[in-house]
């Protein structure tokens, strides 16, 4: 394309169906823990 | 719904829903909004007389392309709904090892250690007995985690030894797995200590909060009157360099006081240090050092400079890494997760030295958010429905946000502190998490070889 560039072409909505297991680390904005925050989790599955 | 945002001449739009990020030139940029709104027809005639016609026509093309991909304007189908499970899956522990600390923060959430009431240590049987409800009630997860926090922790370092052993050893029997941390104002960081959280392998969280005049203005030694850097920098860099820099986090605070706070991070990264975080500090509005809503355009702009230099650095070899401006654009959660960020009150809890839960760390001595205790366990299951249903679904606030996946709703203490209920977000924390978002997906943006200067789509150089 020449006016758009797609950086990253996810699909949240897919997710839906097969997520929630919660095996991922626990979240928090703060780094009072070595956690991440939510956007920065990686999938554990 | 989209959001666009411009940084440094870099356009990005970002698809809600869907998560899809996207770069665009000076057109697409100008005429995206409308999209949704006009016909064809109509944005031909709203944008003629500015761009030539062909050129609106290829970008109506591209956006209608990308529509149609589900990247663009892409329908939320999702509502949140889960199954109302009274009986919660704990996955991970905050324990306050010490209701004590030997240093006194002006800005502690604990009241310089002690939440308020008694100084206490936790005995090493509550730990014990914190691990077991831990693993009893993580059900079919086989990731847990355990942080050891206070107050300050390393004041009661035999408990630490004992329920981390503990911890290893019952978690391998039920075949699951307990990830540990610690975290420390470093000023007990001595070389046995360092030995020992090495050889065990746990993640640290060290606090310093930047320039040497910064942090003494609110990390005092006891009584309270001098300044703590001269005492826990050095001992901060020694166990950093223990670790051949790697598994920990540098934390600091920043508060009105230096709202340049970009200077801070700059200093720490020049100390060698690799994994940062400064962050605002939370308190009440009659702090003299509370942030306000009316430093919000300053420390949009400190977040702006950071983040310009943070990709200098970068580019120049001598990077570093900043917790706010991490994010995954490719890998990252499933929606599900995304409904609220901590999954505090639910999955995530705390307990006091006396072996009580409370939703976390910052409600820790709040009775009414009191859940129960790791002997009887949850009791309070009222709370923890509330805690579950405060996700961006249900709060009015967060539904209508572009931020909504990345944030996950904000921190409920913050929320609670400032408006009284943990259904309306906190609304400086909220201005200052969505500047950052804005700045971390930018540095994705550059890692993934884009860069937008006022002309046509370029691939620059990866900077990493």
């Amino acid at each position: 394309m020449k006016h758009i560039k797609t950086v990253t072409k996810v699909n949240l909505q897919e997710t839906v169906k097969n997520g929630g297991c919660g095996e991922c680390q626990a979240s928090c904005q703060s780094a009072c823990k070595t956690s991440c925050t939510v956007g920065n989790q990686v999938c554990a599955k | 719904m989209i959001h666009k945002f411009e940084v440094d001449g870099t356009k990005i739009v970002l698809d809600v829903n869907s998560g899809a990020v996207h770069l665009m030139d000076e057109i697409a940029y100008d005429i995206i909004d409308d999209f949704a709104a006009l016909p064809e027809d109509k944005i031909l005639e709203k944008y003629g007389g500015q761009y030539p016609v062909s050129e609106i026509e290829e970008v109506w093309a591209e956006i209608s392309q990308l529509e149609a991909e589900g990247v663009l304007f892409c329908e939320d189908g999702f509502t949140g709904h889960r199954e109302n499970d009274q009986s919660p899956t704990v996955k991970s522990l905050c324990l306050n090892i010490s209701h004590d600390c030997n240093l006194r923060c002006r800005y502690c959430f604990a009241g310089s250690g002690h939440f308020g009431g008694a100084r206490t240590l936790m005995t090493a049987e509550i730990g014990k007995r914190a691990v077991d409800f831990l693993l009893e009630n993580s059900k079919e997860r086989r990731h847990c985690e355990l942080d050891f926090f206070g107050g300050e922790p390393l004041m009661n370092k035999k408990t630490v030894e004992e329920v981390l052993a503990y911890g290893k050893e019952a978690a391998s029997r039920r075949n699951k797995e307990i990830k540990f941390t610690l975290t420390t104002n470093a000023l007990l960081l001595n070389q046995e200590t360092t030995d020992f959280l090495n050889r065990e392998k746990i993640s640290v969280v060290l606090s310093l909060d930047g320039r040497p005049a910064v942090n003494d203005a609110m990390r005092l030694t006891i009584p309270g009157t001098k300044g703590s850097y001269d005492h826990i920098q050095p001992k901060i860099s020694s166990f950093v360099e223990s670790r051949n820099n790697e598994n920990y986090f540098v934390r600091g605070t920043y508060t009105r006081n230096n709202l340049d706070f970009s200077q801070d991070v700059l200093h720490l990264a020049d100390l060698g240090y690799k994994y940062i975080s400064v962050e605002p500090v939370v308190g009440s509005p009659d702090d003299d050092w509370a942030l306000r809503e009316c430093d919000l355009p300053a420390l949009f702009q400190e977040y702006e400079e950071l983040v310009r230099q943070y990709v200098r650095r970068m580019r120049e070899g001598c990077g570093f890494d900043f917790f706010h401006f991490n994010l995954d654009l490719n890998h990252g959660p499933c929606l599900p997760k995304r409904l609220s960020g901590c999954g505090a009150g639910y999955e995530y809890m705390a307990v006091t030295p006396e072996g009580d839960l409370f939703p976390c760390h910052q409600f820790v001595g709040k009775n009414r958010f009191k859940l129960g205790t790791v002997w009887d366990g949850i009791q309070n299951t009222a709370i923890v429905s509330e805690f579950r249903d405060a996700h961006v679904y249900n709060k009015t606030k967060c539904r209508e946000c572009w931020a909504k996946f990345h944030c996950g709703g904000g921190c409920h203490a913050n929320a609670e502190f400032a408006n009284s209920t943990i259904m309306e977000p906190y609304h400086v924390g909220c201005e200052l998490e969505k500047k950052r978002l804005e700045c971390a997906i930018y540095v994705q943006v550059l890692k993934a070889g884009y860069k937008e200067i006022n002309g046509p789509l370029a691939k620059a150089a990866d900077i990493c």
